[in-house]
């Protein structure tokens, strides 16, 4: 199942310059697309393909391509969100510090597909090294007449730029990063409108994910029916998985959507196993948004089917026995792990990043984190944990973006699949004093 | 408020300011300010005054108010003097699950200051972060535009003594 589309080439030295890039079949989709196919065609074989997003929402491309507005004389614009802040995912960043070119390519192709003539990348501050890679590629491909006025003589004009955000989670979220390109705090904005109809200056805007829009480049080699035949079901092509934690070889992976899970983590292909031999406690599937599942639950289903490694698989039995594909943050915990404490790291986290608009996130995300820290001191009581659970209830739903959706889903899993570990910490501490770090608080 | 005439960017930093704003539609400039932002806390001694704040608004004739939000939202933009080397080690789960914390303590004795604080000779300054996207080469840390990754004691000793033989700032843009 090691089938690879976007990190085909990753080993190859140079493959960052254009010069190599191209020698390994780099722009000659491009030169096809541009000089053989109209836009529209273009969007017709990113639809055919299936594709879904790559930054977490799973939406489908080709139909968020077709909702674009198109009203005469207004320009449209493409925005790559390459904010990439989800705790446990780096993909992205692998993918362009690797393969600059290819993020490159995909972004002309669908420019060009969507009618946009100004796109821009926004990678998030801390990247500031990778920003730079990405310009060299940028300067590479306009010197090359790939980017700039009339295209390969198509008569196709386009400008990419690549802006720098400042460090915030929150400007992922796409509405908050058309205000952060904007100039303006990273507040999500109410919706509708969607980008789609009012973006970036008001004007039509397709944001997608830096790995959806590398995805273009071999839809568009091989066509969108070939691509959809790789993969499971809806859960078409290969997908990017940022493997962290307690395994023997983290990093990033190129599955093909449909590999189980059980092998992802065990086979010396992937992960490798459980560092030191150890055993496995808990998986977070998708980046620290989507629910916690314990092993037995993230190798099996609650039916006993084999979890596979796609949206449907992981989806199956919802928040009750199942969980997300989400952005591909896939962090492993072996048995030793305090899941309080993990959870603690992600509820400080959502309160250092949320945006503060809306009371509910901006509150509860706030005492979430201090009845953790309470519980993690030996201070609390079984008390604060129903408190914990009835705090997470009044978020979902009620605010303005999923942040705080966001925050509150790993706090329901961890309270729903470990509820004793949670007991144990108020009642009796001495019954889990193997659990690492639990002691071991810093703020 | 203070007198924003009193300070200028270099020739070469001017330079980038005009190359950024020319990136973006008339009458969209604003796009600019995080951007310059950036340049102007490189070049004004690592964080953002008001004096500084001024200055950066005076040039997007905007108003300062408009830059004061901006930079107070963003946590790369310090609003507080920093030591001329800023480490920032990531605190989040997969850093923490790889033992984040030991490589905070270390730093903390090492250098005798804790979490949020500078030494006292100005050079360095300890923050924790969240996920810097770092976490298949946990722990790690950034210190101005370069990620160390796989930290072991050792090698955050090897750093800290090269970081304050080079006088190392972490100033960049
Ligand atoms: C709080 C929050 C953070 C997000 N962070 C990211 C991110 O870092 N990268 C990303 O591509 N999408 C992120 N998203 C999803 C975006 O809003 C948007 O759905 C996505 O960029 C669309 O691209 P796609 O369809 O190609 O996935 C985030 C969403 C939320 C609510
Ligand atoms: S849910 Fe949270 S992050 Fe999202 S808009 Fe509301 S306060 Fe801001
Ligand atoms: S958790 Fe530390 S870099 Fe992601």
């Amino acid at each position: 199942m090691s089938r690879k589309l976007l990190l085909k080439n990753d080993h190859i030295q140079g493959i960052n310059t254009l010069k190599t890039y191209k020698e390994n079949g780099g722009y000659s989709v491009l030169e096809k697309a541009l000089k053989g196919m109209s836009p529209d065609a273009i969007v017709e074989e990113v639809k055919k393909s299936g594709l879904r997003g790559r930054g977490g929402a799973g939406f489908p491309t080709g139909m968020k391509w077709s909702f674009l507005a198109k009203p005469e004389g207004v320009p449209r614009y493409l925005v790559c969100n390459a904010d990439e802040s989800e705790p446990g995912t780096f993909k992205d960043r692998y993918l362009m510090e690797r393969i600059p070119h290819l993020l490159v390519e995909g972004m002309i192709l669908s420019s060009f597909a969507l009618g946009a003539n100004t796109s821009y990348i926004y990678i998030r501050g801390e990247y500031f090294y990778v920003s730079r890679i990405l310009e060299q590629a940028i300067e590479e491909a306009y010197q090359a007449g790939y980017l700039g006025k009339n295209i390969l003589g198509t008569g196709f004009d386009l400008d990419l730029y690549v802006q720098v955000g400042a460090g915030a989670y929150i400007c992922g979220e796409e509405t908050a990063l058309l205000e952060s390109l904007e100039g303006k705090r990273g507040n999500p904005r109410i919706k509708p409108p969607f980008p789609a109809v009012a973006g970036l200056y008001g004007c039509p805007t397709v944001v997608n994910n830096v790995e959806t829009i590398a995805a273009v480049v071999p839809i568009i080699e091989m066509g969108g029916d070939e691509y959809a035949k790789i993969g499971i079901g809806k859960s078409t092509g290969t997908k990017l998985i940022s493997a962290s934690g307690h395994i023997n070889k983290p990093g990033v992976y190129e599955i093909e959507l449909g590999l189980p899970v059980e092998e992802f983590i065990f086979s010396e292909e992937w992960c490798g196993g459980i560092k030191g031999g150890r055993k496995l406690k808990a998986v977070v599937a998708g980046g620290s948004s989507v629910p916690i599942l314990p092993a037995d639950l993230i190798l099996k289903t609650a039916n006993g089917e084999p979890r596979l490694m796609s949206y449907e698989s992981l989806g199956e039995g919802g928040f009750v026995t199942g969980t997300m594909l989400g952005s591909g943050g896939f962090i492993v915990m072996d048995e030793d792990t305090s899941i309080v404490k993990n959870l603690y790291t992600f509820s400080r986290f959502y309160h250092h990043e949320s945006c503060g608009q809306c009371s509910p996130c901006r509150e509860g995300t706030g005492w979430m984190e201090r009845i953790l820290k309470k519980i993690l001191d030996g201070r609390g009581s079984l008390a604060d944990i129903d408190l914990l659970w009835d705090i997470q209830s009044k978020i979902e739903g009620k605010t303005i973006c999923p942040l705080g959706e966001a925050a509150a889903w790993p706090v329901a899993a961890a309270i729903r699949h470990f509820r004793p570990e949670f007991e144990a910490y108020v009642t009796n501490p001495d019954s889990i004093k193997d659990i690492k770090h639990y002691y071991r608080l810093k703020n | 408020m203070t007198n924003s005439q009193d300070i200028q960017f270099s020739t070469e930093a001017m330079e980038k300011v005009r190359k950024i704003i020319s990136r973006y539609p008339t009458g969209k400039h604003k796009s600019a300010l995080i951007p310059i932002l950036h340049i102007a806390q490189a070049e004004f001694g690592g964080w953002l005054s008001s004096q500084t704040m001024d200055y950066v608004a005076s040039i997007l004739e905007i108003q300062p108010i408009e830059v004061y939000e901006v930079a107070s939202f963003y946590s790369m933009f310090n609003l507080q003097p920093v030591g001329n080397c800023l480490i920032e080690v990531c605190r989040t789960s997969s850093c923490w699950l790889c033992g984040a914390e030991d490589i905070i303590d270390h730093i903390e004795n090492k250098l005798g200051i804790t979490v949020g604080e500078t030494t006292p000779d100005g050079m360095f300054t300890l923050k924790a972060v969240e996920c810097l996207g770092s976490c298949g080469t946990a722990p790690m840390m950034q210190v101005g535009a370069d990620y160390h990754e796989n930290l072991t004691i050792e090698k955050v000793d090897n750093l800290l003594d090269q970081f304050k033989t080079d006088n190392k700032k972490s100033r960049y843009c």
